[in-house]
């Protein structure tokens, strides 16, 4: 029942003479959220920009093992990483609104992907503010500039944006770790809603977000990835001590 | 040490202040000694006439009209030439060389502001002249094309170099986001980075433009200096500051060819001071907004 959207085989990940990701091994489902938790540096982070390869702008940097998306490898040497990057969005950690009005901020993937045609770029933003729980507050200033919105509006601008490309996956870094808790509980509201279309994946260092949010969750600690289980799993009845000690607050 | 302290304050207090002073009295020089030329000058005739014959035995006429346009024709060709090329050169150093070839080539770009204009002016006299007459069929190359070419090449390295700062230092969470909307690195350079950058993409071109207006040595030797109004720009052309190199080492003093002289060379301090300004403030607020 259960379809596998992205499966990480023996994958290992360096930054120049680090091993900052050792033998990970995961499958990632299709339409459900996987939060990865982890203190600071595990490699979380890392993680994530392999699965858009964002970790390409990154000099020295150095992948093995698999990952492959639908069974394409995500590093064979024939990927499209542009095409990759349509079908993975991403949002950042800090939001990231291009210096343009909200409109062309929205706008910015079509255009670049080469969908012009005005009518059908009108349509999509709208309907991608709207799924990003956006549109209300902002239809009747879209040429006011993306700086001008506050900073959960901003973010969830910038999900807007991943979404106007209709990727098949979300990849979100800590995307709520600068917002109060008001902004942050629209964008929990929000992935709930946004899973039903996307495969989801959320790092996260809040663990109670990871429990409110997730349905998978994947504890990474020095590069490992120590647990990986049913979130209810993990936070009721962890199977490693170290896992345990980490969401109950010991370290981390 | 309280007495030195005062020393080394006062030594640098001395130094700025007579730095302020020179620059006050150059520029009080140039006012006062071009006052007395529009005694006998009206001033509009001396802005819009093209009639520049200060050595006439019927009339003397002291219109700058015909260089004003010339100065304004070799400075546009020049930077038509020097900015697509200069931002192009910044985007390709700034986001496609690899650090490596940053490193060599950058400096390299900046050493070639340092070649003297006489030199380059030189190269237009037996390289650029020659390749336009040939291309073109004229007598000779020594025409606004010929300087509009010298003086972007001398143009470049400014615009390369400070273009390339703007768009180094614009902040990486727009290329980022950009990319991981499935841009290409071009369309990043292009859509987002350069917008981003653009005061002071702006401000490098005006600086390089300052440059070009001021520069003497070069289109002297390249212009083919016909004092006519030029009516195209393979058209020998004469701008103001060949004007003045000319004609004020055999000028008689204190006569209305002399004041005159020192007019022009006041409208060129006007038109170099309004562009820096303006690049000036450009470039202030940009900095402002990246705090």
């Amino acid at each position: 029942m259960l379809k596998t959207k992205i499966e990480v085989k023996d994958f290992n990940f360096f930054y120049g003479d680090q091993h900052a990701l050792k033998d990970v091994n995961l499958n990632i489902c299709k339409n459900k959220v996987l939060g990865i938790i982890g203190p600071s540096g595990c490699g979380k982070s890392t993680f994530l920009r392999n699965i858009n390869r964002m970790n390409d702008t990154i000099a020295g940097t150095r992948a093995s093992g698999t990952m492959l998306i639908d069974g394409q490898n995500i590093f064979a040497e024939n990927m499209d990483v542009v095409e990759l990057r349509r079908r993975v969005g991403m949002v950042f950690q800090k939001s990231n609104p291009f210096p343009k009005s909200i409109f062309d901020n929205v706008a910015y993937g079509l255009r670049v992907n080469g969908r012009k045609d005005k009518e059908y770029v009108e349509h999509k933003v709208e309907e991608s503010l709207k799924g990003a729980a956006l549109w209300e507050e902002v239809k009747d200033r879209l040429q006011a500039s993306a700086f001008d919105l506050s900073g959960g509006q901003q973010q969830r601008l910038c999900i807007a944006r991943a979404l106007a490309i209709e990727p098949e996956v979300l990849l979100m870094d800590e995307p709520a770790s600068a917002l109060d808790p008001t902004a942050t509980a629209k964008i929990e509201e929000l992935i709930q809603e946004l899973k039903k279309k996307y495969t989801i994946v959320i790092v996260t260092h809040n663990m109670q977000q990871a429990a409110r949010i997730s349905d998978y969750t994947a504890f990474f600690m020095l590069g490992e990835l120590v647990e990986y289980n049913e979130t209810q799993k993990i936070f009721t009845n962890p199977e490693k001590e170290i896992t345990e000690e980490y969401i109950t607050g010991r370290f981390g | 040490m309280k007495i030195k302290e005062k020393l080394i304050h006062g030594l640098f207090l001395f130094n700025g202040l007579l730095v302020v002073f020179i620059l006050i009295g150059i520029f009080s020089l140039l006012v006062f000694t071009a006052i007395p030329a529009f005694k006998e000058i009206n001033i509009k005739e001396f802005l819009f006439s093209s009639n520049w014959n200060p050595t006439s035995y019927v009339k003397e006429t002291y219109g700058i009209g015909a260089m004003l346009v010339s100065t304004i024709m070799v400075t546009a060709g020049a930077l038509l030439l020097a900015v697509p090329i200069g931002i192009g050169a910044a985007a390709y150093l700034s986001d496609v060389a690899s650090p490596k070839i940053r490193e060599i080539v950058k400096p390299i770009i900046e050493i070639l502001a340092g070649i003297p204009s006489v030199v380059i002016g030189f190269l237009g006299i037996v390289f650029v002249g020659p390749v336009i007459s040939k291309t073109f069929g004229l007598p000779n190359g020594l025409n606004a094309v010929n300087g509009s070419i010298l003086l972007g090449v001398m143009a470049l390295p400014t615009i390369i170099s400070l273009s390339e700062d703007a768009l180094s230092s614009v902040s990486k969470t727009y290329s980022d986001a950009s990319l991981a909307l499935g841009a290409t690195r071009w369309q990043t350079v292009i859509k987002v980075k350069i917008p981003a950058a653009l005061s002071g993409v702006i401000a490098a071109c005006m600086l390089g433009m300052g440059r070009a207006i001021g520069e003497t040595m070069t289109v002297l030797m390249a212009t083919g200096c016909a004092p006519a109004m030029p009516r195209s720009y393979l058209d020998s052309v004469r701008t103001m500051t060949s004007t003045i190199a000319i004609e004020l080492g055999e000028v008689p003093y204190y006569t209305t060819h002399y004041y005159a002289l020192f007019a022009v060379g006041l409208v060129l301090f006007i038109m170099t001071f309004c562009v820096n300004m303006t690049s000036d403030i450009i470039l202030h607020k940009y900095q402002g907004k990246r705090v």
